[in-house]
C-alpha cells in the first residue's frame, strides 16, 4: 500500500525526455499545469492530452507507472467531483429529491478531474524522468538569482534532495515496522477513522525516532566526505543548455499558444450542450 | 610520526542539563597513544562501548580530543583551518549503509566527496570510473543504492571514500549490519585496496576474523588500548582476550583448548589452514595413537 506513491521514484531508461535539461522539464510541468488552470475548453483539453499522451510515449516509461500516482489523490478526487456535482449553483439539468445536478456543476466537476489527473499524470513524467539530483539541480541553478536577496537556494536543494533519496528507505521502514508491529497484534485496519489514527502512533513514534537518527548519521557522513555548503563546490553533471532543450522550450511555447488559440476560439462546448438540448 | 599519531587522546561525552551546564561526563576515549605507520592495514578491536568508534571519528576530525592531540598526516585535527585537508585525507566509511549514500545513483554517490574538494568535471568523472572499479562496482554505476545489497551499498560508500584520494580510510564497523557474503566482500575489497593502492587501512570492528591478515591489531576496552601487536601476538594471549569480552578465531579457540589438554600446539594459530597444518606436524612426530585421542577429544 505504502509502496505505490510514485513521487520521487526515477524510472531508468533512455529516452530524450530522460536527456532534457531538467530545468526544460520544470518549466514544462509548469506550462503544463497553467495552461490546465488557465484554459477550460474541451479543445484545449484534448490538445493537452495529445500534449501529455505524446511526452508519455516519447519518454518510454510505462503508462502504469504514470497512474500509480492517481492512487493517492484518488479520495481527494471523488470528494472534489462529488461536491462540484452536486453544489455548483446554475441551470439545472437533472433533478431527484433534494440533490439537483446542473450544467455548470457538471463541466466543474469533469473539468476540475481533468485537471487533477492531468497534474498528478504531469508531475509524475517529470519526477519518473528526471533523476531527483538533477532535479533539484535543475530547481537550484533556475532559482540561483534569489541567492542575492539571501535565499539559501543551494541548501533547500539539498535538502529537498535528501528528502527524496529517503522517500524510499523511510517507506521501506513503515512497513517493516508496521509489520512488526502487526506480528505482536497491533491493528491497523479496523476500527473508524479516529481509532485508525490512534493506532497509528505506535508506528510513528518508532518512524520519527529512527528518521532523527538517520538524519544524524547522515549529517555526519556528508561532513566526513567534505561537505561544507554550496562554496567552492564543483558539478560533476553541471547544467548547460543543448540544442534539444532550446528546442524543447520552442516546442513548450507553441504548445501554450496553441492552447491560447484553442481555447479563444471555442466552439465545442456550446454545440456539445446544444445537441445534448442542456 | 606515523600517518595517524595519537598521544594521551581523551573524549568526554558531556551530559548538558536545561541550562546548558554540564551534568555528568562519560570518559570514551582515556589516554590512548597510538602510531600507526602509512600503508599499514590496522585492525582495532573492542567490545560494545569499548571507546573504538569515538577513537575513530576523532581520525576524521568529526570529534575533536577533550584532552591530549591527534595527528592526522602531520596536521592537527584541532586547527580548524585543516579541517577540510584532514577530512580528506582520512576518509571515513560508516556502519549503515543505508545512512551514508546520499546521491540518487551509484555514481552520483560516488562523485559526492570530489564536488565538496571543488574538483574539476572532468577529473570528477576520472576517479569515479577509477574508484568505482577498484572495488568491483563499475558495472552498478547507474543503479539506484536502493536495489543493490548491503554488501554492495557499503562498497559503493567505500568508492566514495577512494574518490577522494585519501592516503587513510577509517572503516567504523562497516560489516556489522551485513550478512556473511555482504561481510567477506567488504572485507576482500578493503584488503585489496590496501595492497594495490597502497592505502593505509584502519577497520574498526568485533568481528574477529576480518582482523586475522590486519599488519597490526589494537584492542580496547573501557576506552584504553589494553593490547597491541601482530595478529599472532594478541590472539596468542586467549584468556586475556576473554576478559575483554572479546571471542577469539574458532581454530584459535580450539588449539588453546587442546593446549590445555596437555597438546603441545604452537599459541599462535588463526586460521583453519594453519590449525590443520599443525595438527599434522603433531601427527608425525607423536604418531597416529594421540591423534585419535585428539578427535575423541573434539568430539567431546
Amino acid at each position: 500500500m505504502l509502496r505505490e506513491i510514485t513521487l520521487g521514484q526515477y524510472y531508468p531508461t533512455d529516452s530524450v525526455i530522460h536527456k532534457l535539461d531538467p530545468r526544460v522539464k520544470l518549466a514544462g510541468t509548469l506550462v503544463f499545469i497553467i495552461s490546465l488552470f488557465a484554459f477550460g475548453s474541451i479543445e484545449a483539453y484534448v490538445v493537452a492530452t495529445i500534449f501529455l499522451a505524446a511526452v508519455i510515449m516519447i519518454s518510454k516509461v510505462p503508462f502504469r507507472f504514470m497512474i500509480k500516482g492517481l492512487k493517492a489523490i484518488i479520495m481527494l478526487l471523488m470528494i472534489t467531483v462529488i461536491f462540484n456535482l452536486f453544489l455548483v449553483q446554475g441551470t439545472v439539468v437533472f433533478k431527484f429529491w433534494i440533490f439537483q445536478i446542473t450544467r455548470e456543476g457538471i463541466k466543474t466537476a469533469v473539468s476540475m478531474a481533468i485537471r487533477l489527473i492531468y497534474l498528478i499524470i504531469g508531475s509524475s513524467v517529470m519526477t519518473l524522468t528526471t533523476t531527483p539530483n538533477d532535479l533539484t539541480d535543475g530547481l537550484e541553478k533556475a532559482l540561483s538569482p534569489l541567492k542575492k536577496l539571501h535565499v539559501p537556494i543551494h541548501e533547500i536543494a539539498m535538502m529537498m534532495s535528501i528528502a527524496l533519496r529517503f522517500i524510499p528507505i523511510l517507506l521501506e521502514e513503515t512497513d517493516k515496522i508496521m509489520k512488526a508491529q502487526q506480528a505482536r497484534g497491533a491493528d491497523f485496519e479496523s476500527g473508524n477513522l479516529l481509532q485508525k489514527a490512534k493506532n497509528m502512533v505506535p508506528l510513528l513514534v518508532p518512524l520519527f525516532i529512527s528518521a532523527f537518527r538517520r538524519a544524524n548519521d547522515l549529517a555526519m557522513a556528508m561532513e566526513a566526505r567534505g561537505y561544507h555548503g554550496g562554496e567552492g563546490r564543483t558539478k560533476m553533471r553541471p547544467l548547460v543548455y543543448k540544442s534539444r532543450d532550446k528546442a524543447g522550450y520552442l516546442i513548450l511555447l507553441g504548445y501554450f499558444a496553441v492552447m491560447f488559440a484553442v481555447n479563444r476560439f471555442s466552439v465545442l462546448e456550446s454545440l456539445l450542450f446544444g445537441a445534448l438540448g442542456w | 610520526m606515523g600517518i595517524i599519531s595519537a598521544a594521551k587522546l581523551a573524549f568526554d561525552y558531556l551530559k548538558l542539563d536545561e541550562n546548558g551546564n554540564v551534568e555528568s561526563k562519560i570518559r570514551a576515549v582515556d589516554g590512548v597513544d597510538l602510531d600507526i605507520k602509512a600503508g599499514d592495514f590496522i585492525a582495532i578491536l573492542g567490545h560494545n562501548g569499548s571507546g573504538k568508534s569515538t577513537l575513530a571519528k576523532h581520525m576524521n576530525a568529526i570529534l575533536l580530543p577533550s584532552e591530549g592531540t591527534l595527528y592526522v598526516d602531520g596536521k592537527d585535527t584541532q586547527d580548524e583551518s585543516k579541517l577540510w585537508e584532514i577530512r580528506q585525507t582520512a576518509g571515513m566509511v560508516f556502519q549503515n549503509p543505508d545512512n551514508q549514500i546520499i546521491g540518487t545513483i551509484v555514481d552520483e554517490d560516488v562523485g559526492f566527496g570530489p564536488e565538496n574538494m571543488g574538483v574539476p568535471q572532468q577529473e570528477i568523472w576520472e576517479r569515479v570510473e577509477k574508484s568505482l572499479r577498484s572495488v568491483g562496482m563499475w558495472e552498478y554505476r547507474s543503479h539506484s543504492p536502493n536495489k543493490l545489497s548491503g554488501g554492495q551499498k557499503q562498497r559503493v560508500a567505500i568508492a566514495g571514500v577512494v574518490a577522494m584520494r585519501p592516503k587513510c580510510i577509517v572503516l567504523d564497523e562497516p560489516t556489522a549490519m551485513l550478512d556473511p557474503n555482504g561481510r567477506k566482500e567488504v572485507i576482500r575489497t578493503v584488503h585489496e585496496l590496501n595492497r594495490t593502492e597502497h592505502v593505509t587501512v584502519i577497520l574498526i570492528t568485533h568481528y574477529m576474523e576480518e582482523v586475522i591478515d590486519a599488519d597490526k591489531v589494537f584492542v580496547m576496552d573501557a576506552g584504553k588500548i589494553v593490547m597491541q601487536g601482530t595478529p599472532h601476538e594478541v590472539f596468542g594471549r586467549v584468556e586475556e582476550l576473554k576478559s575483554y569480552r572479546l571471542d577469539v578465531p574458532q581454530a584459535t579457540l580450539v588449539a588453546h583448548q587442546l593446549r590445555e589438554k596437555g597438546f603441545d600446539l604452537r599459541p599462535d594459530i588463526l586460521s583453519n589452514e594453519e590449525l590443520v597444518e599443525e595438527l599434522q606436524k603433531y601427527r608425525a612426530a607423536h604418531g597416529k595413537q594421540r591423534i585419535e585421542e585428539t578427535k575423541t577429544c573434539q568430539s567431546e
